[in-house]
């Protein structure tokens, strides 16, 4: 048999009739298909694809497993040091990681391993997977964890798995941080998905705490001093959203893409009046931006009913920042891409509602500190595009509740925690920090990255510490 | 889960639950608030604290049943629970001695102003409060605010209670009068603080109102409670929820309080048809 230089295709929704629902895109590899594409794996000594891994899953031997059929195997070479692979086989850039490494990637198209990943995991929940709680000693130490996204997750599994009471503080009513408010249901089922993963979770012992603001209901310095926490580990995430800055930012139908997400993902407003969060769409949304966000509020921009949904971004298709998957998706289910366009003002009515975003048309001049070609504005080439609604998803920032309230603890110039990016220590003893509170908005896998060092150094940490 | 200890009608529409929420009773502060749903299905519905009792591990909430998921809480009886409760939010009230203080309340916001009234008391300030409502039979709060201040001045639409006339009357006379008022304290409808502000701007006294606008985390995540002061935009849950009055945009928060007006009486007729068809069933 040769070997294939493409992808066994993923099974998708059709484009027409998914632009109009929220269920999952792609449908998963069937066991033929999950066996094929195995087989395509050279199963390389090198493995250059592990290096390409923010958390260095053992690719080759669990892709193996698949090959041969022992998935309760694959699940767990996976599980070693993943304890989301559902979550990141659907939402990881393997292009830019695993996958970008692959040796057939130099003549053909590299294994599909997060689709592999993706199967090895929803298999085994299909299957039902059984977890048993671990058995912690009596003098385990406890550890906080503030914030139940990718970073706060991976700390959790790991230092559950390794004997320590860990503790999660949510402020929001249910826990997975972006994974739950962010990332569309089209992309990344909650109930199905997430939640079942954060169950398991639970049932290893890890204690999940909602409605929990820490630098409100409790401060970090109360956790360690008056509630017993050996250790903290802060990864609130990137939750402050951007605004433009242009006029007409505060008209009714102008939303951050936090807010636009958070009501339809996290408050399930696409179920309105079922569910009581409302949503407002109107017939044509412009989305601001060119990130995986830009791309996520388009298309449930479309799913919630707009007949036109706009990317309006600054620079040119080259350069968005979005994955290749998603502006691809983005592009069969209709998103009208408006590239080289900056937006300068909101245009209202006199009840105070959007009719439209007023723009100007750039070009690209010399690259800029990014590397990227900078934008210029053409002159006299300002236009309105007629909308009813506006999503700004241009960047988010750190939300500053807990740098705010802890004493000790140093943040930089644009008020991420300073952390050190092998290990998360802070300038306070005892307290940790990973994800994009440290680095700013990034990946789910790098959060998750990140979480893995963190839980080392917390593990060699606290080892000292009982030593003492 | 979040028991209701209390249940009490106030007014008609008005309620007030005292809720069990220790972690919260112990932290809260005059003029923060929390946010609550009722249900899996439910909004998050942020509410400003009217009184909280540390010992009793109780926060006290009081609210005006507006829309269907005001009605929905409402509808929570004595002993059961709310679904999820989280806070204290915001900033508390900047409270010290200033002097003498006046704090007015308009309709449903005596509840917020009520606390915020008690801790300028206790730090020995010269409390005068206003406080207003349509007619005598929605007005709520009086002999608390009555307990807390030192003068508690009443003002009904209809002059069915106290005078006759919007709180913005007898809150220029004040202004008028010999006495030095140091800062004025406004919470109501936002057409109520608006005219608050306009009265005390050209005496130049100090006014700070707070503000409920429309939002979902209440953490500074979705910027939904963005409002404009000093032409810069400040996000209500975390930067406030109280703010310079002389300096908010009122004309564009009335407007953004308008955002989902079609939405709410969409949603209404839905509760009330599901509501009906409960009924139905329950009749067979």
């Amino acid at each position: 048999m040769s070997l294939s230089l493409n992808k066994n295709p993923m099974p998708e929704q059709e484009p027409k009739v998914r632009a109009k629902n929220f269920a999952e895109v792609s449908l998963g590899y069937t066991e033929e298909l999950a066996k094929a594409e195995a087989a395509r794996c050279l199963q390389c000594k090198a493995a250059p694809c592990r290096k390409g891994c923010p958390v260095q899953v053992d690719i080759p031997a669990f892709i193996k497993e698949v090959k041969e059929g022992n998935m309760d195997v694959a699940i767990a070479k996976i599980k070693e040091v993943n304890s989301l692979p559902a979550v990141c086989g659907r939402v990881c850039p393997q292009e830019e990681q695993c996958e970008k490494y692959c040796v057939l990637a130099k003549r053909g198209e590299a294994v599909g391993i997060g689709r592999l990943e993706r199967y090895v995991a929803d298999t085994a929940r299909n299957k039902g997977e059984s977890i048993a709680a671990i058995d912690y000693a009596p003098d385990a130490q406890k550890v906080a964890v503030i914030g139940s996204g990718p970073a706060g997750l991976a700390v959790a599994g790991d230092l559950a798995k390794k004997g320590y009471k860990v503790t999660i503080f949510e402020a929001l009513h249910l826990p997975g941080g972006v994974l739950m408010y962010g990332i569309p249901e089209f992309r990344l089922p909650k109930d199905e998905v997430v939640q079942v993963e954060i169950n398991n979770l639970r049932k290893l012992g890890v204690e999940i705490v909602v409605n929990a603001v820490i630098g409100s209901t409790f401060t970090v310095d109360e956790l360690m001093e008056e509630e017993g926490f050996d250790a903290v580990f802060i990864g609130t995430g990137a939750g402050l959203p951007y605004f433009m800055g242009v006029p007409g930012e505060n008209l009714n139908g102008v939303y951050s893409a936090n807010e636009f997400l958070t009501r339809c993902n996290l408050m399930k407003a696409y179920r309105f009046p079922e569910c009581g969060t409302p949503i407002h769409v109107g017939k044509k949304v412009a989305v601001v931006g060119g990130g995986n966000v830009a791309m996520d509020g388009a298309r449930t921009a479309l799913r919630l009913g707009a007949d036109r949904s706009y990317i309006v971004y600054r620079r040119s298709e080259a350069e968005l920042p979005a994955r290749l998957e998603e502006i691809h998706h983005a592009k069969e289910e209709g998103i009208d891409f408006q590239f080289l366009t900056a937006p300068t003002a909101v245009i209202g009515n006199k009840d105070g509602w959007v009719t439209g975003l007023q723009c100007v048309r750039m070009e690209l001049g010399e690259p800029d500190a990014s590397g990227r070609r900078r934008p210029i504005e053409i002159p006299n080439s300002e236009f309105v595009l007629e909308v009813d609604t506006v999503i700004i998803a241009i960047g988010q920032g750190p939300n500053p509740l807990v740098q705010s309230t802890t004493k000790g603890l140093d943040t930089n110039k644009k008020g991420n925690i300073a952390a050190h990016e092998e290990t998360g220590v802070t300038s306070k003893p005892g307290v940790f920090a990973g994800g994009d509170i440290v680095t700013g908005a990034a990946t789910v896998i790098l959060a998750m990255g990140a979480g893995k060092k963190a839980a080392a150094a917390i593990d060699s940490y606290l080892q000292d510490k009982k030593a003492k | 889960m979040y028991k209701i200890l209390v249940k009490q009608q106030l007014a008609p529409s008005v309620q007030l639950f005292e809720v069990e929420a220790p972690l919260i009773a112990k932290k809260a502060k005059p003029g923060q608030f929390v946010i609550l749903r009722v249900n899996d299905q439910g909004e998050r519905i942020p509410l400003t604290i009217a009184d909280f009792n540390r010992e009793k591990g109780s926060v006290t909430l009081i609210f005006q049943e507006v829309g269907a998921s005001t009605v929905e809480l409402g509808r929570l009886q004595q002993g059961e629970f709310l679904l999820d409760l989280v806070g204290p939010l915001g900033k508390p009230t900047h409270i010290e001695k200033f002097g003498t203080v006046v704090c007015v309340g308009g309709g449903i916001g005596i509840a917020p102003v009520y606390p915020i009234a008690r801790g300028l008391k206790e730090a020995g300030n010269e409390v005068i409060s206003i406080i207003g409502a349509r007619s005598e039979d929605i007005l709520i709060y009086e002999e608390e605010m009555a307990a807390v201040s030192d003068e508690l001045i009443i003002t009904t639409d209809d002059g069915s209670k106290g005078i006759k006339a919007l709180v913005t009357q007898p809150l220029k006379e004040l202004l008028d009068s010999d006495k030095t008022i140091s800062l004025v304290v406004a919470i109501g409808p936002v057409i109520m603080m608006k005219f608050v502000a306009e009265t005390t701007r050209p005496y130049g006294v100090p006014t700070v109102v707070s503000l409920n606008p429309i939002m979902v985390d209440g953490t500074g995540m979705c910027g939904g409670c963005r409002v404009s002061v000093g032409q810069e935009n400040k996000f209500a849950c975390v930067d406030g929820p109280e703010f310079d009055a002389h300096k908010v945009d009122f004309e564009s928060l009335m407007a953004r309080q308008r955002m989902y007006k079609p939405h709410e009486k969409q949603h209404s007729e839905y509760i009330a048809g599901k509501r009906e068809e409960g009924c139905k069933c329950h009749s067979h």
